[in-house]
């Protein structure tokens, strides 16, 4: 029991940093219908610029909380210019191009930023400082740190935050507005433009807030980790139902879940016949099921519309 | 697109062949023409994704090898000589290792040093087996490499049988393991080296009580490591690289995994120590030959290279150094650079090198490897003990 239960703490911390980079995804293509693949770089360079603040100001001796909130405070902004950046000249020229222009350019801008990560950073794994002191709580068997317990409400307060913003604030309203349909929301008055580059600018912060979380949770930060990262979330979006709120929060959840659990009880599941080599197949069947049983995936409704 | 290919493949096939025919009449030319002659040497290596820190170490020294060699000013068949390296990206990808050989024999390499990893340097020795081209890896360690049946094929390493045994002799003589966990990576390293733990751990009396797998990509390893935990082994042998490992560790103590953390060679770093932080305090990894500093040339080669790039020794730089002397070596014994030529002097070397005095069995590999043990005390390897060196031949397994 004590086992199954550390499985469920291990698949709720997965699955909330899937959940908040698969928002990302989910906002980007709700309102313009791309799949921004260079997402995942952005929560890559969220997490290097994080590690490189708390190395740099560790000898002051501040307490590493401030060090973290400090680091989030730079790499946020960093984050949200680079998503200002890809916005404005990797996607807004090919906005009215076929769909595959700004999915290859997508591409490019990944392999762009990882090959510029690697100049900037190194070829080296870096040791995530630890940002929270190494308390562990006994839950029936099963350890919980206090990182853990803070990632999971840090990641739900952010995502009800978000819910928040879109639901019941005015620009949330032109956000949906703007997915709805963005030729009559330019119609009414709304700045489509700019909704687009806030819903980039959003997606980064929340990017940048993961990178922290990965690197803080998996202690190690490194150029190329935010290229399995990305597929795993948008998977996770998938799963949801891309271009749904709920639908990302949910599916990620899920994902760090059915991962977590698959790992570790496929081999007992299977007689030993698969072993935790074949962890991915879970989510991957999982996802697979849904595109064909439910192919706007969870939450999804209207995907004959965007397709 | 594939029989475009395959066209492409087989025509590129027919040219090396024919080229290949007409490289000895070429050669007689050569040393008549004055000036220098270039021999290249190829060299593989992942320089970018996951593991390109490793790669990277491997390049530096290769050319710290070469540009040694050209400082010697060597004469080969009458004429001077310049050696020239011309380093590729593999990738870590068998793939992308195939094409970077095919890339050498295109440009008729002389000699090729490398790959690192083992999953990219057996698919490729078979091309460079076909071409006649001399390979010697400083680093792949998976046996298979040199049991092909190939003529081409050396290393300078020990392999991971010899790597398996000394790591299950130490986990259950040693550290007096009853029960023993293994994670590998799936990988041509990870699994070819937790196979031949595993094997000499049973007989050395061990049960190994969870068999987990993981990639070389991961980064979170809670959930596998959650399930060892059920199984509370007194070893948890890791066959993977340091960039999992390192995290794997630090990940097992947030569980509250207590076993004693063992890893090959993969891990053996000052990264890994650096990724599992206080964690690392006190476990252990295995490195094939003897220590740097109890090597013939260790310490000059640790100085040497520490000036010139300002960075520590990351693994196998000075075997991937040796592996480029011994090719050198072998060519100014045959006194010739033509593959042809120089590929039995290979097999004959004696060489007193910075690694180890290198003579090889008859399949390639080193005649008399060590394997030695490692803990970390206070953030740095410490040796512990040389647990394994064959003096005869290895065991043809």
């Amino acid at each position: 029991m004590d086992i199954f239960l550390q499985q469920i703490i291990n698949g709720l911390v997965l699955g909330s940093i899937y959940a908040l980079v698969a928002l990302g995804y989910t906002m980007v293509y709700g309102i313009l219908g791309l799949i921004n693949f260079a997402h995942g770089e952005v929560v890559m360079v969220g997490a290097l610029v994080a590690y490189s603040v708390m190395t740099a100001l560790l000898p002051t001796g501040l307490p590493p909380v401030l060090l973290a909130l400090l680091a989030l405070l730079v790499a946020a902004p960093v984050c949200m210019a680079l998503a200002w950046a890809i916005e404005r000249y990797a996607y807004r020229p090919l906005r009215h191009a076929p769909k595959l222009a700004p999915l290859i350019s997508a591409i490019g801008v990944s392999i762009l930023l990882q090959n510029l990560a690697m100049m900037i950073w190194g070829r080296s794994y870096h040791a995530f400082p630890d940002i929270l002191p190494p308390i562990h709580y006994d839950i029936g068997g099963a350890q919980i740190t206090l990182l853990q317990v803070a990632t999971i409400v840090l990641a739900t307060g952010t995502m009800a935050a978000l819910v928040w913003l879109i639901q019941r604030t005015a620009m949330g309203q032109a956000m949906r507005a703007t997915a709805e349909n963005p030729a009559i929301a330019e119609l009414m008055g709304i700045p489509i433009n700019r909704i687009i580059m806030l819903t980039f600018i959003i997606g980064a912060a929340l990017a940048a807030l993961a990178g922290l979380m990965v690197g803080a949770n998996y202690s190690v930060a490194h150029y190329y980790m935010g290229f399995m990262l990305g597929l795993k979330a948008f998977t996770a979006a998938v799963l949801g139902g891309i271009g749904n709120i709920t639908g990302a929060m949910l599916g990620g959840l899920l994902l760090g879940l059915i991962e977590s659990l698959g790992g570790g009880y496929i081999e007992d599941l299977t007689g030993g016949f698969l072993g935790s080599n074949y962890q991915d197949i879970f989510a991957f069947l999982v996802l697979i099921g849904v595109l064909v049983f439910r192919p706007g995936g969870l939450m999804g409704e209207r995907v004959s519309e965007r397709a | 697109m594939s029989p475009i290919a395959r066209h492409a493949l087989s025509l590129t096939t027919l040219a090396i062949a024919s080229l290949g025919l007409s490289a000895c009449g070429n050669k007689e030319a050569a040393p008549a023409a004055t000036g220098e002659v270039t021999i290249k040497i190829g060299h593989a290596a992942p320089l970018t994704g996951p593991q390109a820190h490793l790669g990277k170490d491997n390049e530096n020294g290769a050319v710290m090898a070469i540009d040694e060699l050209n400082s010697r000013g060597i004469s080969i068949g009458g004429s001077k000589v310049k050696f020239v390296l011309i380093s590729e990206d593999d990738q870590a990808d068998p793939k992308a290792g195939t094409t970077v050989a095919q890339k050498f024999v295109d440009q008729k390499v002389n000699g090729v040093i490398g790959h690192l990893n083992s999953g990219t340097t057996i698919p490729a020795s078979r091309i460079y087996s076909d071409a006649g081209i001399p390979q010697i890896s400083g680093s792949a360690t998976n046996p298979t490499y040199t049991q092909q049946g190939f003529k081409t094929t050396f290393r300078v390493f020990a392999n991971d049988v010899h790597q398996g045994q000394a790591l299950a002799q130490f986990a259950t003589q040693g550290l007096k393991a009853k029960t023993i966990a293994i994670v590998d990576d799936r990988t041509a390293y990870g699994q070819g080296l937790a196979d031949e733990f595993k094997k000499a751990a049973e007989a050395g009396g061990a049960k190994i009580v969870a068999q987990e797998f993981t990639t070389d990509k991961a980064t979170d390893f809670k959930s596998i490591l959650t399930k060892i935990k059920a199984s509370n082994p007194d070893v948890l042998f890791f066959s993977a690289m340091d960039a999992q490992g390192g995290p794997a560790l630090k990940q097992a103590r947030e569980l509250g995994l207590k076993s004693a953390f063992l890893i090959g060679d993969g891990g053996c770093t000052p990264e890994f120590i650096k990724l599992a932080g206080n964690a690392a305090e006190g476990q252990y990894c295995s490195l094939p030959g003897v220590p740097l500093e109890k090597m013939p040339g260790g310490t000059v080669f640790k100085e040497k290279y520490k000036q010139r790039y300002n960075q520590p020794i990351q693994l196998y730089a000075p075997y991937v150094y040796d592996a480029v002397m011994v090719m050198a070596d072998s060519m100014q014994r045959a006194n010739s650079a033509d593959p042809a030529k120089y590929l039995q002097e290979v097999g004959k070397t004696q060489y007193q090198g910075v690694t180890a005095k290198v003579v090889f069995d008859a399949k390639g590999d080193l005649a008399s490897p060590a394997v030695s043990i490692y803990q970390d005390k206070g953030g740095n390897w410490n040796f512990v003990e040389t647990v394994f060196a064959l003096t005869a031949p290895a065991a043809a397994k």
